[in-house]
């Protein structure tokens, strides 16, 4: 058995492009997972009912853009589920999150109306997909139409939008939400609105991703956004641990978490070159982001042994 | 301005944790008052406080704020009259959000919050001479994040935040009691000054009785959920440490308050 650097090399295109779709999906859990400071199991759902939404759309004969659009409104409404259970039911956030994604289960599989939907790239006009990189690499069809370009667009509009977005009162208050509870209603932020409005924010996006990812692959598939939460952490994770001390600059920064998904799906493909069982990628991304979450805990218990422990953040 | 009719709280009612933490107390804020509340340890003064501001209904009786009845009121409604500082330096700031960003957020207090940009170029120069007031330094630091300074420095930031948008109300939740003295004394005596340049109702709790003869121009003491004493005017001028334990120990019938008091 021998190992191909140029077949790695012919695999980078499709890491890439499939990295930053991705990074649409990590930016959302950035929202949620380091803006709230909640850990928000809707997205393994809520990625494939954004999938499911656009291809039966699309197969419905509605127009790529309406498709998307819908997909992204369809996770505000898984968003808005999970954040109802936390406020008004007072569920706590993994569990409000483990009930929508449960629940999505079924309505994905009734959106779709089967297991798997396929869309073929011949009969319908797509945004991105994995048919037009091979043909942009080819050379039969313009630069324009790669997807690493389109994604990549994708990425730095919602960027810039959440620069924005983030830097307004609203926004600013949904930050001041996510750090400390007390402080933001004190100063009269109503917190249960903020949170519902971050997961809505926060899913829409991830199901945006979704309906990318189903273009690109060609198939909105149930179990497509399965450990996707883990995915999307270890691009947060990468992103700021890579970019971290580069950027101080918030947009900077949430286009370091996309750069993260890059590196993830590069590494994997890395992986995957070097004939690593497919079966076994999941235990070792779990395993990857574990350690990674872990190497700051273990950093501060080194560095300050007697530190009084909390403090800081509020949940 | 503020107006407690007949409040009563009991924590984990039905069951052995029971708790009554208010016994239908009443009082009256006098627009501009400053008032200082002591007691001990499960007297209620931090109940009273945040049923006043809204942390948890109240059983029984209403809160009027001037005029206005808050009793059913959330707490991020309310906070549109009241301006606040914990005893926790980490409970009132936003630790990952810079010094400008958290006044900005104060300074909206009470407002819808807009998608109009979160901080004017116009409110920055009103920031930078506030925080020069607390001779801190602070003014140069605006976009320091609020984690990166000392406890005492949160707190008279806190204080900036809580009446930089004149409040109705003041509430001050023994805001000193975790800094080192030379830094109590400095927080305080900021407070003092903002309170008396605003003219602002303000309720204080403090552990420290002589800070509460000290200060402000009436002291109330709680006991077991009741106001036990409460002086005002000439009679707290006069006012000394001895002269407070003996009042406590004729209202509550008990000479414990002693050892209780003095020691904490």
């Amino acid at each position: 058995m021998s190992l191909n650097p140029l077949e790695l090399f012919a695999q980078l295109p499709g890491a890439v492009a499939q990295g930053l779709i991705w990074g649409i999906m990590a930016i959302g859990v950035y929202i949620t997972y380091r803006i709230l400071n909640i850990a928000d199991l809707t997205v393994d759902g809520s990625f494939c009912t954004g999938g499911a939404v656009c291809v039966v759309m699309l197969l419905s004969g509605y127009n790529v853009g309406l498709s998307l659009l819908c997909a992204f409104l369809a996770g505000m409404l898984t968003g808005l589920a999970t954040g109802l259970f936390q406020t008004v039911c007072g569920i706590s956030a993994i569990l409000a999150g483990i009930l929508t994604q449960l629940g999505l289960w079924s309505v994905n599989l009734n959106i779709m109306g089967k297991p798997n939907q396929a869309i073929n790239v011949n009969n319908y006009d797509l945004l991105v997909s994995l048919r037009y990189l091979q043909e942009v690499l080819k050379g039969t069809r313009p630069f324009y139409w790669s997807p690493i370009l389109v994604a990549g667009l994708f990425v730095v509009v919602i960027v810039g939008l959440l620069y924005w977005f983030f830097g307004t009162e609203l926004g600013c208050s949904i930050r001041a939400t996510g750090t400390n509870l007390h402080m933001a209603r004190a100063q009269g932020i109503n917190t249960d609105f903020n949170k519902v409005l971050g997961l809505m924010l926060s899913n829409g996006l991830v199901a945006l991703s979704g309906g990318l990812l189903a273009q690109y692959q060609g198939f909105a598939d149930i179990n497509m956004g399965r450990g996707a939460i883990v995915i999307g952490l270890a691009a947060v994770i990468i992103g700021e641990v890579v970019f971290a001390r580069i950027f101080r600059n918030f947009a900077l920064r949430l286009l370091g978490i996309a750069a993260g998904a890059i590196i993830y799906y590069v590494v994997i493909q890395a992986v995957l070159w070097m004939k690593l069982d497919p079966n076994n990628l999941k235990l070792l991304s779990a395993l990857i982001v574990a350690v990674f979450l872990a190497v700051p805990h273990w950093k501060k218990s080194l560095t300050a042994p007697f530190a009084r422990k909390g403090g800081g953040r509020d949940a | 301005m503020l107006e407690i009719q007949k409040i009563s709280k009991t924590f984990n009612p039905n069951t052995v944790n029971e708790k009554i933490a208010l016994k239908g107390l009443s009082l009256v804020l006098k627009d501009g008052e400053f008032v200082t509340v002591i007691g001990g340890n499960g007297a209620g003064k931090s109940t009273m406080l945040n049923a006043v501001a809204g942390v948890f209904p109240v059983d029984d009786g209403h809160i009027l704020i001037g005029g206005d009845d808050v009793t059913r009121l959330p707490e991020y409604k309310r906070a549109a009259f009241i301006g606040r500082v914990f005893q926790d330096p980490m409970m009132g700031t936003a630790a990952s959000m810079g010094i400008e960003e958290n006044l900005a957020l104060a300074l909206r207090r009470g407002q819808r919050r807009s998608l109009r940009w979160g901080i004017s170029h116009k409110e920055r120069e009103q920031y930078r001479q506030l925080l020069a007031s607390l001779g801190l330094g602070l003014e140069d630091r605006l976009t320091t994040k609020v984690g990166l300074l000392s406890g005492g420095q949160r707190q008279a930031l806190t204080l900036l935040m809580a009446t930089i948008k004149k409040p109705r109300l003041l509430l001050l939740d023994e805001h000193t009691a975790a800094l080192d003295p030379k830094t109590a004394a400095k927080v305080l005596e900021t407070t003092e000054s903002i309170v008396n340049r605003d003219k602002l109702t303000t309720l204080m709790i403090t552990h420290n009785m002589k800070d509460a003869i000290m200060h402000g121009d009436r002291l109330i003491m709680l006991y077991e959920g009741q106001i036990v004493v409460d002086v005002s005017g000439e009679e707290k001028k006069r006012l000394t440490v001895e002269k407070l334990l003996e009042l406590f120990s004729r209202a509550s019938g008990s000479d414990e308050a002693e050892d209780k008091m003095i020691l904490s």
